[in-house]
């Protein structure tokens, strides 16, 4: 028998620490015999700690939610007498467990590692294969037949545009130089998108080889990976993995007794949003300050230090390995004409079952959210998908059937971005997603441009006052013609996707804003500033919300019904969160 | 800067390659908590560039701080599931309950409090981490409760 415990990001600060910490104690304690081991995420992040039980015939039990006090019965029950606990158990492999709905219409390419082996162990990759794609890659001398290889499997640029990878790789290939620089974008700053921290946490290993094929391909020596410093977890693993495949052979000079020669370093990013571009990425390695340059030249044939660099992000490196070892046949057959393959999505909001999730192109939004996540949490309202983050839009609820492919998602003002899939329902304001999303571009713009500089900045002023129910006739107007100013005077992606997130919320919910102008009112009852606090009969007279208000507005005597004086109430919410009965409500 | 050491750029690994400069910052800041403008000095003197594009460019990057910091970054998650979540609550239990705002630190020099953009922990909204660790799924009252326990978890490593 052997237990692995789940140990990404999300495992531990769910705890999962604490639980291999505490098998760990077990192990040599003379209870059931047990080998223990570590492994990344399985992407199920809503039912972390996960543990995973590994029998003598090869099959595998998950189990989820796991608390210290669960490991007792788990040891007992299954490692000992080998019955399974269905109880918590969340997936097997034999059809057993609760959670089965939500890996069972996945399909795992990105992901296939994830959970599954030791990222710290070398020997783990390579027993399922690992490194296979790049031995067979400098075996078959054909970089061409390669990169012929990618086009033909239609893979795209995971990380927002989508442009054919193949095609990025052929022109680097074609692009004269001294040198060439493979570039791993790893700089993943959109909010609520985390699948390449993921990857990278429990696969680093996949990444290094597509890498280093692409490195083949193109014939550079030098990848660079710029990696966000907030995902500590993620560069320590990624360091191990270099140094494995270094003393291995897999990366350095004359790899696998080859002529190939390829270095991969690591660049730690320093906390820029608008580093996610390519040209700016490469000023950040280059040491200057992460600015977005005129395109053309295109990195393809002037990138890294003026030479020919092509940038991928991690999730599309992570495909690589997998197209070449299973064909592009494989790989093309899923999705739809012009999106093959599967992409990953960050799941996240007022969703069932968040976490990641890997699905073919061309399976629709509802598909994921009701059939693969389980709905909407809660008894509320689903009311629209976030896609694409600060550059994309909110897909409204009755726009549900939309498909998952790049032309499908832009046709609705979205874009599909690096995946990051926000679920808000009715207590979400939309205007206040629209402010939320354009204070960060605004803070991020790099302030090259004039029109992302000055326009973002306009832009966040009116919708601000617009929640605070300071708004103006005029002010939607006013947004949707700086929105377009923004989106066709700004060099780069940031300043022309910028306005995305105003503009979708505009399309779909522009009532929610006229309510906010003209009525004053937030219909989602989340504005502060538009809220009416009133007092009703379930007041018990406890006299806790009198002592928080802050200007004297409620009054009462312990034990009878208080008064809200509407003229002094400032809306500060202090009474709201006092009250212990409820008796405070907001409408 | 009263326990101001040197360090010795030259001899760091990156110290004679291009695009060094950030490296270089990050080292300083990995120091001593915070980019001193003798570090600056420093850095200028080694490398030969203008201590005026040094400044620009660890400007330009949301991690360089130019003020001292506490013992532990308090780093609470805006992101969009976060902030959907309720993360400006959370900003706010912390802040009352450290009486401190936004970017500033406690009086006893133990805790900064940060906004970032997203921890990607998304699934565990709304996120804080202390440090290196993360804590999820919080409401605004529970910060007192993990405040407490971060602090003896401290002392206890000080205790061994």
């Amino acid at each position: 028998m052997k237990i692995l415990v789940g140990l990404g990001t999300c495992g531990i600060a769910a705890g999962s620490e604490t639980i291999y910490r505490s098998l760990a104690a077990r192990a040599g304690n003379g209870g059931p015999k047990f080998e223990l081991g570590k492994t990344g995420c399985l992407g199920m992040c809503y039912i972390e700690p996960l543990v995973e039980v590994l029998d003598d015939l090869g099959a595998v039990w998950q189990y989820g939610g796991v608390t210290e006090d669960k490991l007792d019965r788990i040891l007992d029950e299954h490692v000992a007498g080998g019955r399974p606990v269905d109880e918590w158990l969340v997936w097997s492999d034999e059809g057993r467990g609760n959670e089965g709905a939500y890996l069972a219409r996945q399909n795992r390419i990105v992901l296939r590692n994830c959970g599954r082996i030791d990222p710290e162990v070398l020997e783990d990759y390579l027993a399922v294969g690992g490194y296979d794609a790049l031995r067979k890659v400098l075996q078959d001398k054909d970089p061409d037949g390669l990169i012929n290889l990618v086009v033909e499997s239609g893979l795209r640029g995971r990380g927002g545009a989508g442009f054919l990878t193949g095609m990025k790789w052929r022109f680097t290939r074609l692009a004269t130089g001294d040198h060439k620089y493979i570039i791993c974008n790893a700089d993943e700053g959109d909010p609520g998108a985390f699948m390449d921290r993921s990857v990278l946490e429990s696969d680093p290993h996949s990444v290094l080889e597509g890498m280093a094929v692409a490195g083949y391909a193109i014939g550079a020596d030098h990848g660079y990976i710029y990696a966000r410093a907030e995902y500590p977890k993620a560069i320590e693993r990624l360091n191990i993995a270099i140094a494995q495949a270094e003393a291995r052979g897999f990366l350095g000079d004359r790899i696998l007794g080859s002529d190939f020669n390829f270095h991969i370093r690591l660049k730690e990013g320093a906390g820029a949003f608008v580093c996610g571009e390519e040209t700016a990425l490469i000023g950040s390695i280059e040491g200057h300050r992460g600015m977005p340059r005129v395109r053309p030249p295109f990195p393809a044939t002037k990138g890294l230090w003026g030479c020919p660099t092509s940038i991928n992000n991690v999730e599309t490196f992570a495909n690589v390995p997998w197209i070449i070892a299973n064909g592009a046949a494989a790989f093309n057959c899923l999705g739809t004409a012009n999106s093959k393959g599967t992409k990953v999505f960050a799941m996240a909001g007022k969703v069932r079952r968040g976490g990641l999730v890997e699905v073919p192109m061309g399976i629709s939004i509802r598909e994921i959210v009701f059939e693969i996540c389980g709905g909407i949490a809660g008894d509320r309202k689903f009311k629209a998908v976030q896609m694409g983050g600060p550059s994309g839009g909110c897909i409204p609820a009755e726009l549900y059937d939309t498909v998952i492919d790049y032309e499908s998602i832009n046709k609705t003002g979205a874009i599909m971005g690096s995946g990051g899939l926000v679920v808000m329902v009715e207590t979400t304001c939309m205007v206040d997603i629209a402010r939320f999303f354009l204070d960060f571009t605004q803070r991020e713009s790099c302030g090259k441009c004039t029109f992302c500089r000055v326009g973002t900045k306009r832009m966040l002023e009116i919708l601000t006052r617009i929640c605070e129910g300071e708004g103006r006739d005029g002010d939607i107007e006013l947004l949707e013609h700086l929105a377009h100013l923004v989106k066709n005077n700004s060099l780069c992606g940031l300043g022309q996707t910028a306005p995305n997130p105003v503009l979708t919320t505009l399309k779909y919910f522009r009532s929610e804003y006229e309510a906010h102008i003209t009525n004053k009112k937030c219909p989602a009852h989340h504005c502060q500033k538009l809220l009416t606090y009133t007092i009703t009969e379930a007041c018990t007279g406890c006299l806790a919300c009198g002592r928080v208000c802050p200007t004297g507005a409620i009054t009462g005597e312990k034990k009878q019904l208080h008064h809200l004086d509407q003229s002094k109430c400032i809306q500060c919410d202090e009474c709201h969160k006092t009250c212990r009965f409820h008796a405070i409500v907001r409408s | 800067m009263s326990d101001h050491k040197k360090i010795d750029f030259k001899t760091l690994q990156y110290a004679g390659q291009e695009g060094r400069l950030i490296p270089l910052l990050q080292q300083a800041q990995a120091q001593d908590g915070y980019i001193a403008r003798e570090r600056l000095q420093e850095i200028s003197e080694q490398t030969g560039a203008p201590i005026a594009q040094i400044y620009g460019v660890a400007t330009f990057y949301a991690q360089f701080r130019f003020q001292p910091v506490g013992k532990h970054i308090l780093r609470v998650c805006h992101g969009t599931a976060c902030h959907v979540a309720g993360a400006k609550a959370i900003s706010e239990a912390l802040e009352s309950h450290f009486g401190i705002h936004d970017g500033e630190t406690t009086p006893d020099r133990e805790y900064t409090l940060e906004t970032v953009s997203c921890l990607g922990c998304c699934s565990l909204a709304p996120v804080i981490m202390i440090d290196g660790a993360t804590y999820g799924n919080l409401s605004p009252t529970d910060i007192k409760k993990v405040i407490k326990q971060h602090r003896q978890a401290g002392e206890e490593v000080v205790k061994k």
